[in-house]
């Protein structure tokens, strides 16, 4: 009795051992990304149907919460040896990353490794954010993404506009008549949302957010935004805040622009596109809602709109194994059916050409409910890219974005005159781009 | 006779207060001596290399006027936050310690709101003052946009001082019931018998007793409010709108973490160290060996 129990155990310690050998035998590296909720969830399948997919490698898929809180905990890690060996960095903290030496090029890894990659095949928008100025890519292009104009068809019927707004003389028309029919949130607006508000609206209008080309000539750019187009559009927005056309609907409301969307609370919204199918999710029922390219001033050559999201830096200070197994999960993410999987279930742009190319003949756009994606491809690629809609190349971009934010919010809430809160954002930005031209001196971007 | 102990063996004090040095070295004066280097340099964010620049870190902050808006600010908030907290811990600790019904109960009730974490309390106030979902957002209802801490910079920050405050009121209550617990019952009954009214009782024979008490809280309030705002105004407003909510600590972060400047936040970092320092020795020197009354 006690005998065999003793064999049983014996023999299930030897199978275990077995079982678990092959595990001991896999390489373990880590991914850090700054997304949550739903997108979380989403990356979460996609590591674990990489884990599955192959026996060599093991990745481990870490959420930090967003873009910002992935960036600090990267940056902190990397300083103590501890960093992962993929991290998920936006397009703000771009720079930063490209003149610190802290990364392994996408290009040389996948080469090494022995990926024949088509670097042709990626969208023009998206290398320009994240290659150098050859265009040779740095980081692999991930989740992409542009801002859309997203409107309540229902509201907008009843004040008898049909179709999609497209200018913003129609959208302070419709404001205007949905005001004046009782609706009480025309324009869901967020003074935190200024990736759509003034960095897409400059793209759009071919406005330079800084000279040397937004910053890609150099890094003794100077910021330009307190001139030109955006300083008449953010009297605009005061003019619309005032009127109560736009509502302010942000995270310190305790009602995000995004949810007073879904909630028929308001009947225009803009976000990224990546929100498409957080919006078809949660829409109260019966809400018939739509999506358009942003909209532009009457009279205005619509340009390209600018690429957002994030894109994989592979860091250095990692083994060759873990290497390996990173430009495997690249290799694995660019597969054409698992760029297909990521683009539905998100709402992120397919990055490469022929992905696009096999959505669209496969009829994925022309039908509810991923119709109208297809025109955050039409955004993104309306013109070729000009020197201020290729992307913007500034230092601690995040800290410029703040002085936009604390500017249209100042306008807003303070009445700030205008001209004087951009020429003070304006100031403390290029304050913050000499400092940041003097940590790096003597470098130049890649 | 003196009462005092010797080591024979010169190693062995060191070795037994070696863990507590080894502690505060690692924790203490090791990071903050990378802080003082860095705010002499400009450090690149992802490592790599620095350059010395002298004392241009301090210069470029005390010449910034909005730095000088945050000092302002930290000053008011930790004024206002101190001064709330402990009247009503006072008020409080004073009713409790007087035999009234449910003393008991009070006594031990009180000192709650010392155990929730300021993040929890943070999203749990934001929760109630929330203009548009809260419930003192509902006097919106009756009076549309007359609160507004999303866009009013005043409104916020008086919201992130109450709830401060709101915290802080179970630690001095503590402190408070146990100096007035203290006192010498017959003192207050003396003066009863004398006619003083309860009112009366506390300013002229409480107050003036456990003025040692009043002074360690008044010290430790305003550190506190210096350096643990952060939590709050981290999950309450992150500083906003435009900044009205954002004290030094919280600026620093804001310079260091979310705008990479390292070798700036290192700079605000040090002066905010001097400032705690300069409270702590007023304590020690001033207030610990003045007001004594015994």
């Amino acid at each position: 009795m006690t005998f065999n129990r003793l064999l049983g155990a014996a023999t299930t310690v030897a199978a275990l051992a077995l079982a678990t050998a092959p595990t001991l035998a896999q390489t373990k590296f880590e991914f850090w990304y700054g997304l949550s909720g739903d997108l979380s969830d989403r990356i979460q399948d996609m590591c674990k149907d990489f884990n599955a997919s192959q026996a060599d490698y093991e990745i481990v898929c870490v959420s930090q919460d967003n873009y910002e809180a992935n960036l600090q905990n990267t940056i902190a890690a990397f300083r103590a040896n501890k960093q992962p060996t993929i991290a998920q960095i936006s397009d703000g903290g771009t720079v930063d990353l490209m003149l610190s030496g802290a990364y392994l090029p996408v290009r040389q890894l996948m080469e090494e490794n022995g990926y024949d990659i088509n670097w042709e095949d990626y969208f023009s928008g998206v290398a320009s954010y994240f290659a150098t100025s050859t265009g040779e890519l740095l980081a692999m292009p991930f989740n992409n993404s542009t801002a859309m104009f997203y409107y309540n068809t229902d509201a907008l019927k009843a004040v008898g506009f049909e179709g999609a707004p497209e200018t913003w003389e129609q959208v302070e028309k419709i404001a205007r008549d949905l005001k004046a029919a009782g609706y009480d949130c025309p324009v869901a607006f967020d003074p935190t949302g200024q990736w759509q508000w003034w960095e897409q609206f400059s793209a759009i209008h071919n406005q330079p957010i800084a000279s040397n080309g937004n910053g890609y000539g150099g890094l003794d750019a100077e910021v330009l935004f307190n001139q030109g187009k955006f300083v008449d559009q953010l009297g605009w927005f005061k003019k619309m805040y005032d009127e109560g056309l736009f509502v302010v609907k942000s995270k310190a409301t305790g009602d995000t622009a995004n949810d007073a969307f879904v909630n028929a609370r308001c009947q225009m919204s803009s976000s990224s596109v990546a929100d498409h199918g957080f919006i078809g999710k949660q829409a109260v029922e019966g809400m018939h809602w739509d999506v358009a390219m942003l909209p532009v001033w009457e009279g205005t050559e619509r340009q390209n709109s600018l690429v957002g999201g994030a894109a994989l830096w592979t860091l250095k200070g990692k083994s060759a194994e873990e290497y390996k197994g990173a430009a495997a999960f690249y290799a694995f993410i660019a597969k054409p059916e698992q760029a297909e999987w990521w683009s539905t279930v998100t709402g992120y742009i397919p990055v490469t050409n022929s992905g696009y190319d096999a959505m669209v003949a496969k009829g994925f756009y022309s039908e509810a409910p991923y119709k109208g994606r297809e025109l955050a491809l039409k955004s993104l690629t309306f013109t070729p890219p000009s020197e201020y809609t290729r992307g913007v190349r500034l230092g601690n971009f995040g800290a410029v974005r703040k002085e936009i934010q604390d500017a249209m919010s100042a306008v807003l809430f303070n009445n700030v005159p205008v001209q004087q809160a951009l020429d003070d954002a304006a100031t403390r930005s290029n304050e913050v781009l000499r400092k940041f031209e003097a940590t790096y001196a003597g470098k130049t971007l890649p | 006779m003196e009462r005092r102990a010797y080591y024979r063996n010169g190693t062995l004090p060191w070795l037994l207060i070696a863990p507590q040095l080894i502690l505060v070295l690692v924790f203490f004066y090791w990071p903050t001596s990378q802080a003082l280097y860095w705010a002499f340099t400009l450090e690149q964010p992802w490592g790599g290399g620095n350059s010395w620049v002298g004392l241009s870190n301090f210069l470029s902050i005390f010449g910034d006027g909005r730095y000088w808006a945050t000092v302002g600010r930290s000053a008011f908030y930790a004024i206002a936050a101190t001064g709330i907290s402990m009247v009503i811990a006072l008020t409080l600790a004073m009713f409790a310690d007087r035999a009234l019904k449910g003393t008991k109960l009070f006594q031990s009730v009180f000192v709650w709101p010392y155990a929730i974490a300021a993040p929890a309390a943070g999203v749990a106030f934001r929760f109630i003052f929330a203009p548009e979902a809260g419930i003192i957002g509902s006097i919106n209802e009756m009076w549309p946009g007359i609160w507004n801490p999303a866009t009013n910079g005043g409104h916020a920050l008086a919201m992130v001082i109450v709830c401060h405050a709101w915290l802080g009121i179970g630690y001095n209550f503590i402190f408070f019931l146990a100096a007035l617990q203290m006192l010498p019952r017959s003192l207050t009954e003396a003066g009863a018998m004398d006619g003083a009214r309860p009112f009366q009782r506390m300013i002229d024979l409480q107050l003036p007793l456990i003025a040692p008490t009043v002074f360690f809280l008044l010290i430790m309030n305003l550190i506190s409010s210096f350096t643990d705002s952060f939590g709050l105004i981290d999950v309450m407003t992150e500083g906003g709108p435009i900044n009205s909510t954002e004290v030094m600590v919280y600026k620093l972060y804001v310079d260091g973490f979310k705008g990479l400047d390292y070798s700036g936040a290192a700079a605000q970092s040090i002066v905010l160290m001097l400032l705690v320092i300069a409270l702590t020795f007023v304590q020690f020197r001033w207030v610990e060996k003045r007001v004594h009354y015994n």
